[in-house]
């Protein structure tokens, strides 16, 4: 009984990391009706900014190890996550959708920096390449005029999608190091007990602060004009643009949000299990995703509780069953679910959709 | 002799004359390049009949892959003596002909009652439901093979005989093309292409939508089979990594880089994404980057593929191709 009850714990902080991921997921689902496979990649950054962050001479000599370290970290790996998320989506989603210059200028520079490192190596043949390479972006664009396809279509996004999820995981591996990292403690861990219950403090902090984020979350999209903003975008992106809504900034903002949760997510897990890696994205992603899809997706009801029965179904999986098919138990309760109510459990109609 | 069985002919004259001198002139790393394009056109073909011709989002490509190429080599590995045995007299050549054909019908016959298996509970499913249940049967696929030990399990499956050279694969890239190619030119692929434009419009003209939505992706999961099987009989060794959920993607890449539901399109894919990875490997460790970039902008500048559907014999059908 108590071993059980210490795998429902487990299983419940596991779970409540799966959620945090699983809203971005359901979040640009409900705005976009897009798979954002970039997502999973948001959330490797977000365990390495924290990383770098935590192992940074600011937070290491004048902040030491103590709660404010902490939240400096934790916050700060958010931001990152928030500006990375809005660049995905400013640079690969939006052009084809809203009019959005300099496309061809950013990708252009991006590989170009990749050019001129291989060639030299060093701040000045990156810098030099970028230049070279955004120039001739810019060229191309303004000059020439090689004009994104306004054309919308689910399967071209989703592509795109894939694009730059495999563009930040390689990316990764160059700036980052291909050889796994490991994530610092960050908060002291000692095991507490409860009611005879010996439960690791890292696991009582990653689910009080999955909780609180949850909450801020639902407060953010239920009681500020911005949240109602995103619902109606959510509910129909047409009607909410001639209502004079600023479509083109909400979905900005999403990706921000979502993205930061995914960077809060990607601290948290790292905080339980430290080994980090360019490609750890994968399949906590994927199993996100699973999760915001088995709740029903483009609600945030139903991410939190998909979430939750795929880290305790995962959880229970590995300590009572075959370990080794840890990462199709997942896929298995999907199946399962998606064949008995095809919308997700909490898919139905247009209820709290963002 | 009707016309189209000399064609045949001329065109298995062909692949003989190439594969007895294609190694030497391009030299063995080409050669083995040339023959992941081929199994990669059967891929491409046959998934854009899922996706591009009836419409339906299948990311699970890559788990008929596995069970086809693991369903080969077993049949090969385990029951190679006992076939051999019972054709004392053929040649090596013809016993390994044969040996080759079992293991691929093996491969097909399984794959088409995996895809019949999957695709009677999924195709219910619309959209990009259906799209996440299919990757999720891929990837239960993939981990059930890792835990087998009897096909090598996470050590992957070594010692499978090279049965399978150019001729081969190129003798079943015909065959794909040339059936896929009939299908959807018959009634069959008219009442694929009405499911695509408007279910619910196809449904009130009569057409059965669940029964050749299944028919396709039986028909499709099979032919992946088939060039699992010949994949694993040309690399001779093959491991569940090889079959992860991103090698579906790079099969869904090749047929919207090359134009969605157009076998031209899923042949120029094919060719463009593998040999274009073969390409950038003089990037180091960019070369996934830059080809990320790549796929990224051409969606963006050029979202209806390379070729859109434009096809290069025959009618067009449905010109308009909408994704979806």
């Amino acid at each position: 009984m108590e071993t059980f009850l210490q795998q429902v714990v487990n299983g419940i902080s596991q779970g409540s990391a799966y959620a945090l991921i699983a809203l971005g997921y359901t979040m640009v689902y409900g705005v976009l009706r897009l798979i954002n496979f970039a997502h999973a990649d948001v959330y490797m950054i977000g365990a390495f900014s924290g990383y770098y962050l935590a192992n940074s001479s600011l937070v290491q000599t004048t902040l030491g190890t103590s709660v404010f370290a902490a939240v400096v970290v934790m916050v700060g790996a958010m931001a990152i996550c928030a500006c990375v998320g809005m660049l995905i989506e400013r640079f690969a989603y939006r052009p084809g959708r809203s009019p959005a210059p300099h496309v061809l200028p950013f990708w252009l520079g991006i590989l170009g920096a990749g050019f001129g490192y291989q060639a030299e190596g060093g701040a000045i043949p990156i810098f030099f390449g970028s230049s070279v390479g955004a120039m001739v972006g810019f060229f191309l664009e303004r000059v020439v005029g090689i004009r994104p396809e306004r054309r919308y279509s689910s399967l071209k996004v989703l592509i795109v999608a894939i694009g730059v999820s495999l563009f930040l995981e390689n990316g990764g591996q160059i700036v980052f190091g291909a050889d796994p990292k490991f994530f610092p403690q960050i908060i002291p861990t000692r095991p507490v007990q409860i009611g005879g219950l010996s439960v690791d403090s890292q696991r009582i902090v990653v689910l009080g602060v999955a909780i609180l984020l949850m909450v801020l979350l639902n407060l953010v999209v239920n009681y500020t004009k911005t949240g109602k903003a995103m619902r109606a975008v959510s509910f129909n992106i047409d009607a909410a643009r001639l209502m004079g809504i600023n479509t083109d900034r909400i979905i900005a903002f999403t990706f921000a949000l979502g993205s930061a949760l995914a960077g809060a997510g990607g601290i948290l897990v790292s905080l339980m299990y430290p080994r980090i890696d360019p490609l750890m994205g994968i399949m906590p992603g994927l199993k996100a995703f699973v999760a915001a899809v088995l709740g029903g997706i483009g609600s945030i009801t139903g991410a939190m509780l998909g979430g939750l029965i795929i880290g305790l179904a995962e959880v229970m999986a590995v300590g009572y069953g075959q370990s080794t098919y840890r990462d199709a138990i997942a896929f298995v309760i999907l199946v399962l679910i998606l064949l008995v109510k095809p919308t997700g459990i909490m898919g139905k109609g247009m209820v709290d959709k963002v | 002799m009707k016309g189209w069985a000399l064609w045949w002919l001329v065109g298995v004259a062909v692949l003989v004359v190439l594969e007895l001198t294609l190694r030497g002139v391009v030299g063995p790393y080409n050669y083995q390049i040339l023959g992941l394009i081929g199994i990669n056109i059967i891929l491409a073909v046959s998934l854009n009949l899922i996706n591009g011709y009836t419409g339906q989002f299948s990311i699970g490509h890559a788990g008929f892959y596995a069970v086809g190429a693991y369903t080969c080599a077993a049949v090969v590995v385990y029951g190679g003596e006992a076939i051999r045995g019972a054709l004392p007299f053929f040649p090596a050549l013809a016993q390994d002909a044969v040996l080759l054909f079992l293991g691929l019908g093996a491969a097909a016959v399984v794959t088409a009652v995996a895809g019949l298996a999957v695709g009677i509970p999924s195709l219910r499913l619309r959209g990009d439901y259906l799209a996440i249940v299919t990757l999720g049967f891929g990837e239960i696929i993939r981990v059930v093979v890792l835990n087998v030990d009897s096909i090598g399990g996470a050590r992957g499956f070594a010692g499978i005989p090279q049965l399978a050279n150019f001729f081969w694969i190129y003798l079943f890239v015909l065959v794909t093309i040339v059936v896929i190619h009939n299908l959807v030119h018959s009634g069959f692929g008219r009442a694929f292409v009405s499911i695509r434009d408007d279910e619910i419009a196809a449904e009130a003209m009569g057409v059965d939508t669940t029964r050749y939505k299944i028919l396709s992706f039986v028909i499709s999961s099979m032919f992946a089979g088939i060039a699992g099987g010949l994949f694993g009989h040309f690399t001779m060794y093959l491991h569940p990594n090889s079959f992860t959920f991103l090698a579906s993607f790079y099969v869904i890449i090749m047929i919207v880089v090359g134009g969605l539901g157009s076998i031209e399109g899923a042949i120029l894919g094919a060719i463009l994404v593998t040999a274009g990875l073969e390409v950038l490997r003089g990037l180091g460790p960019f070369r996934l980057v830059t080809f990320a970039a790549l796929l990224v902008l051409v969606m963006i500048y050029r979202p209806r593929g390379i070729l859109g559907s434009w096809t290069l014999f025959g009618r067009k059908s449905g010109a308009k191709a909408r994704p979806r």
